[in-house]
């Protein structure tokens, strides 16, 4: 336990400076794109005069220097002070809190599903390298990761929502429906499937692949050849032995896929008018929303930065050899 | 090791949870229960208050809960339905207006409607802060409130009355006095969450999921509104309205949510109709905006060779799919008030565009090419986007090279109202039923840098800004009509700009909602007499 409290606290640290170099590297980048907040919200009004546009920059306060406003953002999120949206007119902090519990719903969700999946048909896959199941299995992956997010969630929707009636098109959940408690959980996951499917269809090839190939390695190693010779049922080698071996490399590769789910989930939340961290994220940057747009990377580099320090708790529960040689501080 | 085991329970019993879904039943359609309409809705605007944003996309929402003193019509007098202001009546000499406004008109928190809240709304928001109103009420210096139903807008300088009707149903949304005096105006709760005399209350909304509207049961109008809610269902994505109407989740999406190249497939569904009415008084204008700063385009030769070089009806077939109409000068065709039909016009003939070009003395190098242009066709629709594809073909084949450059809303913003960086560019200004409102500033001199849809092409044209000063204080309606006439044949004739095709847009709709498209500006007016039938 003592392990996992120093690999903490270093984490702590270390994750400051990182969280400093993506505020000012995200700052420089849309303060590079030319327009700014007021650009964008005249045209979204439909043109005004060079007063307003001088005013609105002034409220604002656009018409400081770039340097002023970078110090004035890092000094106030120093204070945890996340402040206020140009582009929605609310502060960030309440935007952010509004929308994230429905990303991580949606990315816990495809999360687990694909991990699950995708680790039970790498064990399918992985039981016997080079068979049938395995060709099928790996191609049928492949052909899914090849597959564009919106193309797969328009397709899902046309089918199961439009032409089969199962499932509705887009929400997260039935709107105004006065649903509460186990009815509305069940609304929402009716709502989730086709985005989650969507998702977790397509992240689900890269845990098959890892733990079929993690698998067919450990088919060759000694231990396996000594299950072997002990006479253990070939079930029991291949789960209690050889899967349980693969594992540690899927346990690394979740923690690398979270951030990319975060990503995958900016098309699929537009595409089914999921309320979500990724449209904020997209409508923050058509506003030219500087405040918003830092709210929500320095929430996601936190969130990566937690579930990475998650990954390698378990990966150092998962295998002693873990961390073991780190000094004692 | 407890660590270990946690998450990996917790992830497969998630896992479980969604797979079970999955097997469920037929999904039982709960939406479109009762009266209620479910409308599809592309933005979220941050200030939902129409007497202060005029604009298309704050009317869509507020116009059925915030009324203005009168609303368009198809067969109304002077084109106008009586809604808040039953008549108005301009003096002579056109420094006051006065307005008789409707009784017995209550606000949605109970309190009754006077001319006070005209008088308030008029100083305090139309005149200072209104992005449409701060030029049609600029020189309002005060409202007289005689008694309760009076109001009496007094002017500084004549101002035409024709204008002010022109711009009622734009600029004069009523709100609250006793909800705004006293208060920082621009950040009023009831800015978000509306209060007015309109046919429906402003109940809930939902941050990127939906507003919703109710009843107002103690609306003035007897017998309306025949709905009892309408929910504006956010749907960001132009996939996803189509799709929401199919699996009858919503019954109408306006303001052509369903893209142009889905309505052939969609209107053949059972039970959905297609219909472009409803737009004429919100018509939107493609135009190629010109730099006159650049040598070769100040040359009014090479200005109408460019205007020889567009095949409009090209534009309207292929890029609009005929849901649009060829434009003959900066007044559309739906302003029968203003149009002039008998303006120059610029036929597509490639051989007299290269004539004009030669004359001009730029002449074909040896590549072929007589010069290159830098053309930002407007991100805001597809159209624009396409007839920048276009456009770029169609200079080719006269020997000029256009360098498309494609930028998103704000980047374009700057790059030509502020920055001035264009040769063309392509935009989609709005005609607002009175040229003065957002016409005659596309080609006015003497507007600073930063002001979108606007002249920033460096056009000059004394006669041109005399005529519009001018008819900015032209009392009488048709002398002022007849210098609006004037305006177009110099506008037509010296091309400040190319106006190339002019579109309203497309409502998609089931069969079951009723009184759709009845008057001109339908999608952003109240629908208290819409209707669904079950």
């Amino acid at each position: 336990m003592n392990r996992a409290i120093r690999l903490i606290r270093r984490r702590a640290i270390s994750s400051i400076p990182v969280l400093l170099i993506v505020v000012v590297l995200t700052f420089l980048l849309l303060e590079s794109a030319s327009g700014d907040a007021v650009d964008a919200y005249l045209l979204s009004i439909g043109g005004g005069d060079a007063t307003v546009a001088q005013s609105l920059r002034q409220a604002y306060g656009l018409d400081q220097s770039m340097l002023a406003r970078l110090w004035l953002y890092v000094s106030s999120l120093a204070k945890l002070d996340l402040g206020w949206s140009v582009a929605f007119g609310r502060p960030v902090l309440d935007l952010i809190l509004e929308r994230l519990p429905n990303t991580l719903l949606l990315m816990g969700s495809a999360t687990a599903l694909s991990f699950g999946l995708g680790s039970a048909l790498g064990i399918v896959a992985g039981a016997k390298p080079e068979s049938i199941i395995d060709r099928a299995l790996s191609t049928c992956s492949l052909i899914l990761y090849a597959i564009p997010s919106f193309w797969l969630g328009l397709v899902l929707s046309i089918v199961f929502a439009v032409q089969l009636r199962w499932l509705p098109t887009s929400g997260i959940e039935t709107i105004a429906s006065g649903k509460a408690g186990l009815a509305r959980a069940m609304d929402i996951a009716r709502h989730l499937v086709l985005p989650v499917g969507a998702l977790a269809l397509i992240y689900m090839a890269l845990f098959l692949r890892v733990m079929r190939s993690g698998m067919a390695e450990a088919w060759t190693l000694d231990f396996v050849l000594f299950a072997r010779s002990k006479g253990l049922s070939r079930s029991r080698i291949v789960l209690r032995h050889v899967a349980r071996n693969a594992m540690l490399p899927l346990v690394t590769m979740l923690g690398l896929q979270s951030a990319a789910m975060l990503g995958g989930s900016v098309v699929i939340e537009s595409i089914f008018a999921i309320p979500g961290f990724g449209r904020l994220a997209q409508e923050a940057v058509s506003g030219r929303d500087a405040p918003l747009l830092m709210g929500i990377i320095v929430v996601s580099a936190v969130l990566v930065i937690c579930v990475n320090l998650l990954v390698d708790l378990v990966y150092a529960a998962l295998d002693p050899r873990v961390g073991a040689s780190e000094p004692n501080s | 090791m407890t660590i270990a085991t946690l998450p990996r329970r917790t992830l497969l019993q998630a896992g479980g949870t969604l797979l079970a879904s999955t097997a469920l039943p037929t999904f039982a359609l709960a939406q479109g229960a009762g009266n209620r309409l479910v409308v599809a809705a592309d933005s979220e605007p941050k200030n939902l208050n129409p007497a202060i944003v005029a604009s298309n996309g704050v009317f869509f929402i507020a116009s059925k809960v915030v009324e203005p003193l009168a609303e368009a019509s198809f067969d109304g007098k002077g084109g106008l339905a009586p809604r808040l202001a039953t008549s108005w009546e301009g003096s002579a000499d056109g420094k006051s207006v006065t307005f008789k406004l409707r009784e017995g008109v209550k606000w949605h928190d109970g309190k009754p409607f006077t001319s006070a809240d005209v008088a308030y709304s008029a100083l305090n928001i139309w005149k200072p802060l209104q992005n449409l109103g701060r030029l049609v009420f600029a020189n309002l210096e005060a409202v007289d409130t005689p008694d309760a139903t009076t109001a009496v807008f007094k002017f500084s300088k004549p101002t035409p009355l024709q204008l002010i009707r022109n711009a009622l149903p734009v600029v004069s949304s009523v709100v609250p006095k006793h909800l705004y005096e006293g208060t920082d105006i621009a950040t009023n709760p009831a800015n978000v969450k509306l209060v007015g005399t309109g046919p429906f209350k402003f109940t809930e909304y939902k941050p990127g999921e939906y507003y919703r509207l109710t009843k107002n049961a103690d609306y003035w109008a007897k017998g309306e509104p025949k709905l009892d809610e309408i929910i504006f269902r956010v749907l960001p994505d132009r996939a996803g309205a189509g799709a929401a109407l199919e699996a009858e989740e919503i019954q109408l999406a306006a303001f052509s949510a369903v893209p142009l190249t889905d309505l052939a497939r969609i209107s053949k569904v059972p039970g959905i109709k297609v219909t472009s009415k409803g737009y004429e008084a919100l018509t939107y204008q493609l135009v190629v905006e010109i730099n006159h700063r650049r040598k070769e385009l100040a040359d009014v030769k090479v200005r109408q060779a460019i205007a020889h070089a567009i095949d409009k009806k090209f534009v309207v077939d292929t890029i609009f799919l005929g849901y649009a109409a060829a434009s003959t000068g900066p007044v559309p065709k739906n302003a029968p008030e203003f149009y002039d039909a008998s303006v120059p016009t610029y036929a597509f003939d490639t051989a007299k565009a290269n004539a004009l070009l030669d004359e001009a003395g730029y002449k074909k190098g040896a590549n072929g090419t007589r010069f290159s242009l830098k053309l930002r066709p407007a991100p805001y629709f597809n159209e624009t986007k396409q007839f920048g594809d276009y456009l770029r073909q169609a200079l080719a084949a006269v020997g000029i090279d256009a360098q498309l450059i494609n930028a998103d809303s704000a980047a374009h913003q700057k790059a030509v109202y502020t920055d001035h960086d264009f040769d063309l560019a392509i935009g989609p200004p709005v005609f607002r039923g009175d040229p003065a409102i957002s016409t005659t500033i596309l080609v006015r001199s003497g507007i600073p840098a930063g002001v979108p849809f606007s002249n920033q092409g460096g056009y000059e044209n004394k006669e041109l800004d005399g005529i519009i000063a001018k008819a900015a204080e032209t009392v009488d309606t048709a002398a002022r009509t007849e210098l609006y006439k004037q305006f177009q044949k110099i506008v037509a004739t010296d091309l400040p700009l190319i106006n190339v095709a002019e579109w309203g847009f497309i409502t998609v709709a089931r069969d079951t909602v009723s009184n759709v498209s009845n008057n001109p500006r339908w999608a952003v007016s109240n629908w208290s007499d819409t209707a669904l039938k079950s």
